[in-house]
């Protein structure tokens, strides 16, 4: 048995706040989990420090296009349903 | 002068979601509907946060009216980085009959008992569409309002405020204290992250009812029905340009 990764607790985390942002996923929670998960499963075997924060990286990086898409589809449905589009032909 | 923000938070039924409307026509289905916070009352919560970023807001106060559920509206805001939240508790039952005049007393007791300087609002909400509490709250006030906000200085006592309005963009200067309402393009809103959830369960939020604030909820109007918009009718398809024609002046378009 080897001693845990330093870095296992921010591993961890970074999944819980991906599984949280699934919650949301136009494609549905269940879409989002099964590929999240297979995503990390991919990468189990990683033991490289510096691998893994760069894995940290990319995963933060799709935290924050989650967030712009969500941010996006509300904003254009909002804009949709409330302003009509004056510049459309 | 550091300002002290009122912010309205409203738990409406998720924008995503497909309205479904009550077979006995009372109402729309809100049981086991995903509910979250009203966009624009997002947008009037970040633009709180970023006046304090600035160090012009000293504390934003986040309300919500409703039943218990709209402790996690509240939380949302607080994950925002609002500093507390008020939760003026209103029975399901009664909540359905909850208007704009209802909760714009609620605010103006609130705004009055929290010695607040700003009070900030979405423009309306999406499942009621009233777009009225936030003019209301300032008339019972006696504040002056800036309504469809796209943009908010703050300069000493003053509050630029540009305002979105039929065909382009109008400008207004008031007097602190003031009443805003956000419109769309006011800002950005961030996102209430799981990390931000967490640390908010730290802040209080304050539990009240409508009769500590001595506001009575009684409702003056009753719905008499809700409906479904009409549904579209299906098309026809034509094959010659004849039958087009024959078609439209049937239809007495030509």
């Amino acid at each position: 048995m080897t001693m845990a990764n330093p870095l296992r607790g921010e591993v961890v985390r970074l999944y819980k706040n991906l599984l949280f942002l699934g919650r949301e996923y136009p494609k549905g929670e269940s879409y989002f989990r099964e590929r999240l998960k297979r995503a990390f499963l991919k990468n189990k075997d990683v033991r490289d420090p510096e691998k893994i924060k760069e894995l940290i990286g990319r995963g933060e990086f799709v935290i924050k296009e989650l967030e712009a898409l969500y941010f996006l589809r509300k904003y254009r449905a909002m804009k949709q349903r409330y302003y009509e589009d004056k510049e459309s032909p | 002068m550091a300002l002290r923000a009122l912010v309205g938070v409203k738990r409406v039924i998720d924008y995503a979601v497909k309205v479904r409307v009550k077979p006995d026509k009372t109402g729309v289905v809100t049981d086991g509907v995903k509910h979250s916070m009203n966009p624009f009352c997002e947008i009037a919560v970040e633009e709180a946060v970023r006046l304090k970023e600035k160090k012009i807001v000293s504390e934003i106060i986040a309300v919500s009216c409703g039943p218990q559920q709209c402790q996690e509206t509240i939380r949302t805001a607080l994950a925002m980085g609002a500093d507390r939240g008020i939760h003026v508790e209103v029975a399901a039952k009664d909540a359905e009959s909850l208007g704009p005049f209802q909760v714009s007393k609620i605010m103006a007791a609130l705004a009055k008992k929290e010695n607040v300087n700003l009070v900030l609002m979405g423009k309306q909400a999406i499942d009621d569409d009233c777009n009225q509490t936030g003019q209301m709250t300032a008339a019972l006030l006696d504040w002056p309002q800036g309504t469809f906000a796209s943009e908010v200085k703050v300069e000493g006592e003053k509050l630029t405020v540009v305002r979105e309005v039929d065909g382009g963009l109008e400008t207004i200067s008031v007097k602190l204290p003031a009443v805003v309402t956000a419109d769309l393009r006011l800002n950005e809103p961030r996102y209430a992250t799981l990390p931000n959830i967490m640390k908010a369960k730290k802040k209080k939020i304050e539990t009240v009812k409508p009769s500590d604030l001595g506001v009575d909820i009684t409702s003056r109007i009753r719905v008499l029905s809700v409906e479904d918009p009409p549904q579209r009718l299906a098309g026809v398809k034509v094959e010659t340009v004849q039958d087009l024609v024959s078609k439209l002046k049937e239809s007495g378009r030509i």
